[in-house]
């Protein structure tokens, strides 16, 4: 077993964007950018999902939100911040009614920068995370281990 | 007796690239009447205006939707235009003409995208797809972005296109509309698409009218009102027909704005053969001081801009009313006694753009 | 009813009624209401437009005083009318489909008036 690989599953959701990066995102699942190329596939349900891509900054409603679906998604986990929004508040941080960047609610591991964030840096990003995530899988399965013995 | 349930539907679902909650009131599968509640991307960026100064605010809007961001910057800056009366050269308008129907065609593309998406038709969302990231580069190579492009500024454009991008441009687009003529031929024939489609959500003429229902959603209830033909930017000398259709449903819509794809590619060929070699920008001085109003055609709809001055260099009070605004009351209207099952396409029917809706 | 700019009328709180019902008789859309606060007293300003024509009415409304909602007429009043009282504090009336400024739920309150107005 120790030669396979991990595929994590992706979840996206739009915190407070502006759609840019958002639709860059969903771009990037189309043949022309093609993400899943690297073994990831698009999910739907946060239950299933192993890395987490978020757009957009928090604001009072939608925290809750990212809260419930950071801790409904199985671990280990890996959060991606992508576009500037999501990694500070961006242009829309002095907005009463934004908190922040992603990492005001959530911890996360990767930040992509960009406005709108370009495709390119999304697939960075997503590479990176698919490492992080492997990283932290096997990490996970040594401690078990030496746990058991 | 049925029974009556309650159903919240989203903010986090599948079909839905953008969170929006509605509460659906359902008697067994049929829907009685929908409450939506938003405010899952309100971010209050019309407040923004007391933060940033006035040629500042053009980036601002730009983001205030990631689509149809250019007429934003559009809106925004003719308004203030119009309070400052500042006649912007005649080659900027056709280039924010012409920008604007770019803008349109990769929206409409990527709704029809999203909605075969939503009945299931994956290979028709690859190929809308496919044939948006065209636009895209096109984008690209003329201004540096994809997406977010910002090359309006308050007196005309930041950007030029030089004669020879522009008829590499019309070349580009004679392909595309040979293929796009393919794809769309698949939504108009294919029998599984009309089956989700035809006599689903009928928004009447009227209805349309009393819910206030703008764009291709109006047209597509025999409502012949376009504000291209108020003749804003260079469009009052452009040659087109406003697109309607008589049928009211689902179908229609998807008809009016496969139509309009093909109107957008003839617009860019007017206006590109009619293109005057002047100046792109105007200086402008000063600050603005009283208060206009603009409404332009987004590919969903009727976009409204309202800016008030003082004369400083802080504007007063900028609103936007988006098409997607405007067309909720619509969408509650269609959604009144449809099945269950079809809430997620009939959604998607109206083009929402919810960080639009809630700025 | 007074024309203040081109397509800007003036109207008074009791004239909003019978032009409300007039727009709706005569089968125009209601385009947006736009609030905004100018000098102490909140501005209304309905839009409706048939076709391409567009009317404005600019309602002036004092800050203690109220406006009666139209959503009775125009059913797609309900959401600007509901904005407005959230983020504006405007006092609308019998709202059809009252949200009790929860519209956006937002943290802070009336967000759109400076600190000294509140």
């Amino acid at each position: 077993m120790k030669n396979i690989h991990k595929s994590p599953w992706l979840l996206h959701y739009d915190g407070s964007s502006c759609n840019g990066c958002d639709i860059e995102v969903l771009a990037c699942t189309t043949p022309v950018y093609d993400v899943e190329r690297f073994g990831v596939v698009n999910t739907g349900n946060p239950m299933h999902a192993d890395i987490f891509l978020i757009t957009g900054g928090i604001n009072s409603q939608n925290e809750d939100v990212v809260k419930q679906i950071y801790e409904q998604m199985p671990g280990p986990k890996v959060v991606v911040a992508v576009g500037t929004c999501a990694c500070t508040g961006g242009i829309f941080k002095e907005c009463y009614n934004i908190k922040g960047g992603v990492d005001t609610v959530i911890p996360v591991d990767i930040y992509v920068p960009g406005c709108a964030a370009r495709p390119e840096s999304i697939i960075d990003g997503v590479v990176k995370a698919v490492a992080l995530f492997q990283e932290k899988h096997d990490k996970k399965k040594r401690k078990e281990r030496a746990a058991k013995s | 007796m049925p029974k009556r349930s309650i159903v919240p539907f989203g903010p986090q679902h599948p079909v839905l690239p953008e969170p929006i909650h509605l509460d659906l009131v359902l008697e067994d599968e049929l829907v009685i009447e929908a409450i939506p509640s938003i405010g899952y991307v309100h971010r209050g960026l019309e407040s923004l205006v007391a933060k940033k100064d006035f040629n500042e605010m053009v980036y601002v809007t730009e983001r205030i939707c990631g689509i149809c961001s250019f007429m934003h910057g559009m809106g925004y800056c003719s308004a203030v235009e119009q309070i400052m009366n500042v006649q912007i050269p005649r080659r900027a308008e056709f280039l924010r003409t012409i920008w604007a129907e770019m803008s349109r065609i990769h929206s409409h593309l990527l709704w029809l995208g999203l909605l075969a998406d939503a009945f299931g038709f994956e290979a028709l969302f690859m190929q809308s797809w496919r044939l948006r990231e065209k636009i895209l580069d096109m984008f690209e190579i003329a201004t540096g972005g994809r997406v977010i492009f910002s090359v309006n500024k308050i007196g005309g454009v930041l950007k030029d296109m030089p004669a020879e991008m522009l008829s590499n441009f019309v070349a580009v687009l004679d392909g595309m509309e040979k293929e796009l003529r393919e794809t769309t031929q698949t939504f108009l024939d294919d029998y599984t698409v009309k089956s989700r489609l035809v006599g689903v959500g009928i928004l009447t003429e009227e209805d349309a009218i009393r819910r206030g229902a703008v764009g291709p959603m109006m047209r597509a209830s025999g409502i012949e009102v376009d504000m291209r033909k108020t003749g804003y930017a260079a469009y009052d000398e452009i040659d087109f027909q406003v697109i309607t259709s008589k049928e009211c449903d689902s179908f229609a819509r998807c008809k009016v704005r496969i139509a309009e794809l093909f109107q957008s590619i003839e617009i860019i060929r007017q206006a590109v053969s009619k293109i005057p070699d002047t100046e792109i920008s105007v200086p402008v001085k000063g600050f603005p001081n009283g208060e206009a109003y603009v409404r332009l055609e987004q590919p969903r709809g009727e976009a409204f801009y309202y800016v008030r001055a003082n004369g400083s260099k802080f504007v007063d009070r900028m609103r936007v009313r988006t098409p997607t605004f405007a067309n909720i009351p619509a969408l509650m209207q269609v959604l009144q006694g449809c099945q269950f099952g079809d809430v997620p396409l009939l959604i998607l029917t109206i083009d929402p753009c919810i960080s639009c809706t809630e700025r | 009813m007074e024309e203040i700019q081109k397509n800007i009328y003036k109207i008074e709180q009791v004239e909003l009624f019978p032009v409300i019902m007039e727009k709706k008789n005569d089968m125009w859309r209601l385009v947006q209401i736009c609030c905004s606060f100018v000098e102490g007293n909140y501005e209304v300003t309905y839009s409706f437009a048939t076709g391409y024509e567009i009317s404005n009415y600019r309602l002036i409304v004092g800050k203690e005083e109220s406006v009666p909602s139209i959503s009775r007429v125009y059913k797609s009043a309900i959401l600007y009318e509901n904005e407005m009282r959230e983020l504006f504090g405007l006092n609308v009336e019998f709202i059809k489909v009252d949200y009790h400024d929860k519209l956006y739920r937002i943290n802070e309150e009336t967000p759109f008036l400076k600190k000294e107005d509140r």
